[in-house]
């Protein structure tokens, strides 16, 4: 046995201290542009930041104050018809690739799956302004939904079936063991085993769809006016910041830098959620 | 005293027993299997298993790590399928080939107890034991409850949990879970119980438990208790079965298995000389 203060001891206890700082120091460099981000949305935002940003809606040009609730509002019903498209062909499809993947037709839905969470969401915008925007001759929300709920599509896939195959095996077989028929086996034991993951997946993929801005440009558009119809176009937080941004009045500026951190909070609230939730899964009941 | 009867046993059974285990096993035969081969793929982990296992008795089965003692368990429940396996030669139960059952209802005729307590982690300790049940719609729900406290009474954890039954089943004891892994098979109400191991994960005391509890379940049930403790297979079970590389070597009764047995095999394994 070699004794621990001879140097190749030493030798190895530096590198290990020059890899810890290195890694220190790149976990550092890559939250600066976070915190900037967010530091620098409610310095530029805090003016604009008040009860009425959030309830009332936008003036018109010229007038100061205001608010945007419009697109509050029309965020929430995007990404209500979004999931409504999208989570429940992910879900079955994130089942179905975890308890029965293993043929030809499976793997290659597991990587278009992979493909599509790779396409630029601004195609996805322009496919579905083909398919729905131009047969019905009309922006609208029910548009955006299409485009946003395709674009949630990989993330709440692949996150359904990891949850799911991430729930031990011995519980499946104690449940066929009981004589429970295999589809009860999985919707009854299985799925509620996984469902604090996948539910938490599936908020990772709204927070992505969220942020989207290039897709409802040319689905949603935008309203600068209350509309909750679906059939028309509808405001939605991105593009109210992507409008206000570009605008040459100070006070919309502001307004977009608001909006901005409202959605960079509500994000970032999402991801806490994700990770505490799935923090230590299983740890301590021994499977 | 004690010695002078077992000798005497010795001595003149052969025949008698061999001739009144004939005649029993005929009549009373729960679990018949014949020249069962298992597969894992290309891989023959059983070769020409065949053995009958009488009603109402309990049946050890040993043998050294890797001889197919769960896989032979597995093949009686058909659960040696669902791990993608594949077998040939004829189980039956109460006379019934196995492969003419929906493996549904065969394995509600025919339970499980596993090696690693492992209760269904969303459900309290009450719907851990009423799953089968309520999966399998096999309830109404005025009697479930009864058939809950049966199971749990049956498993000898009712006084233990009457209080917290709508607790989680994992925040139970290891030795209280795999009792509860026992209530929740009792519940669907099977005839034969496989046990795989069931103790290994637990101390002396719940082991006992658990052992206390086998020999009461034996009046209504049949059971067949695979383990790697020999003192437990000499003190819990009837008849004994030594698998050796997937081969069936020996089945005899647990005393004169452990005292005199027939094959070299058997007697250097139950000796410690190999295994
Ligand atoms: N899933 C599997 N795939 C391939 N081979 C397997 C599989 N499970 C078991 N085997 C093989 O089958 C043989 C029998 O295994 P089995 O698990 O039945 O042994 P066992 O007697 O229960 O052993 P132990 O006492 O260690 O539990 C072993 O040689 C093992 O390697
Ligand atoms: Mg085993």
């Amino acid at each position: 046995m070699r004794m621990p203060n001879s140097k190749r001891y030493y030798w190895r206890k530096s590198k290990n201290i020059v890899m810890t700082v290195l890694c220190l120091l790149s976990v550092l460099i890559a939250v600066i542009p976070l915190f900037l981000i967010f530091s620098y949305a409610l310095s530029q935002g805090i003016g604009a930041l008040n009860l009425d940003f959030f309830t009332k809606m936008p003036k018109p040009v010229g007038e100061s104050g205001g608010g945007m609730a419009n697109a509050l509002v029309g965020t929430a019903i995007l990404i209500g018809l979004g999931s409504l498209f999208g989570l429940p062909i992910s879900i079955f499809t994130g089942i179905y690739l975890a308890e029965y993947g293993e043929n030809p037709f499976a793997k290659t839905v597991r990587f278009l799956t992979d493909v599509l969470s790779g396409i630029p969401s601004i195609v996805v915008g322009v496919v579905a302004y083909i398919m729905v925007v131009l047969p019905m001759k009309q922006f609208s929300a029910f548009a955006g939904g299409v485009a946003l709920g395709i674009l949630m599509i990989p993330t709440a896939t692949r996150t359904t079936e990891e949850m799911i195959r991430l729930v031990p095996h011995s519980f499946r077989e104690a449940a066929l063991a009981l004589g429970i028929p295999r589809w009860r086996v999985t919707l009854r034991i299985v799925l509620p085993t996984a469902l604090k993951g996948i539910t938490t997946g599936i908020l990772l993929a709204i927070a992505r769809a969220a942020g989207e801005t290039a897709p409802l440009l040319f689905t949603a558009l935008g309203n600068r006016f209350w509309s909750t119809d679906i059939g028309h176009p509808i405001a939605s937080l991105t593009v109210f910041i992507y409008d206000y941004a570009k605008a040459p009045f100070e006070d919309w500026n502001r307004q977009a830098w608001a909006a901005a951190f409202v959605l960079i909070f509500f994000i970032f609230i999402i991801n806490l959620i994700f990770r505490f939730v799935t923090r230590g899964r299983y740890a301590g009941n021994g499977h | 005293m004690q010695e002078m009867v077992i000798e005497e046993r010795r001595a003149d059974v052969p025949l008698i027993i061999s001739s009144n285990r004939t005649t029993e096993r005929t009549m009373d035969v729960k679990v018949a299997t014949k020249n069962v081969d298992a597969f894992f793929g290309k891989t023959q982990a059983l070769h020409g298993i065949s053995l009958d296992v009488p009603r109402n008795t309990v049946v050890a089965i040993i043998g050294p790590s890797g001889c197919g003692k769960s896989t032979f368990l597995r093949c009686l429940n058909r659960m040696h399928e669902v791990a993608g396996g594949t077998r040939t030669g004829t189980i039956m139960v109460d006379g019934d080939d196995i492969d003419h059952y929906d493996p549904v209802v065969l394995r509600r005729r025919v339970g499980m107890v596993f090696q690693k307590p492992n209760p269904f982690p969303t459900m309290s300790i009450f719907d851990n034991v009423a799953a089968g049940l309520r999966l399998n719609g096999m309830v109404k729900k005025n009697t479930l409850s009864e058939t809950v406290e049966r199971s749990l009474r049956q498993a000898a954890l009712f006084d233990e949990v009457k209080d917290i039954l709508d607790r989680s089943g994992v925040s139970l004891s290891g030795g209280q879970q795999q009792r509860l892994c026992i209530a929740r098979a009792l519940a669907v109400d099977p005839e034969v119980i496989l046990m795989d191991e069931p103790a290994s994960a637990l101390d002396p005391i719940a082991t006992a438990k658990i052992e206390e509890l086998i020999q009461a379940l034996k009046k209504n049930y049949t059971i067949i208790i695979v383990t790697h403790n020999m003192q437990q297979a000499a003190r819990v079970s009837d008849e004994t079965a030594f698998f050796y590389l997937g081969e069936l070597i020996e089945f005899d009764e647990t005393d004169r298995l452990f005292t005199s047995p027939q094959k070299k095999q058997t007697e250097d394994y139950i000796t410690g000389r190999f295994g």
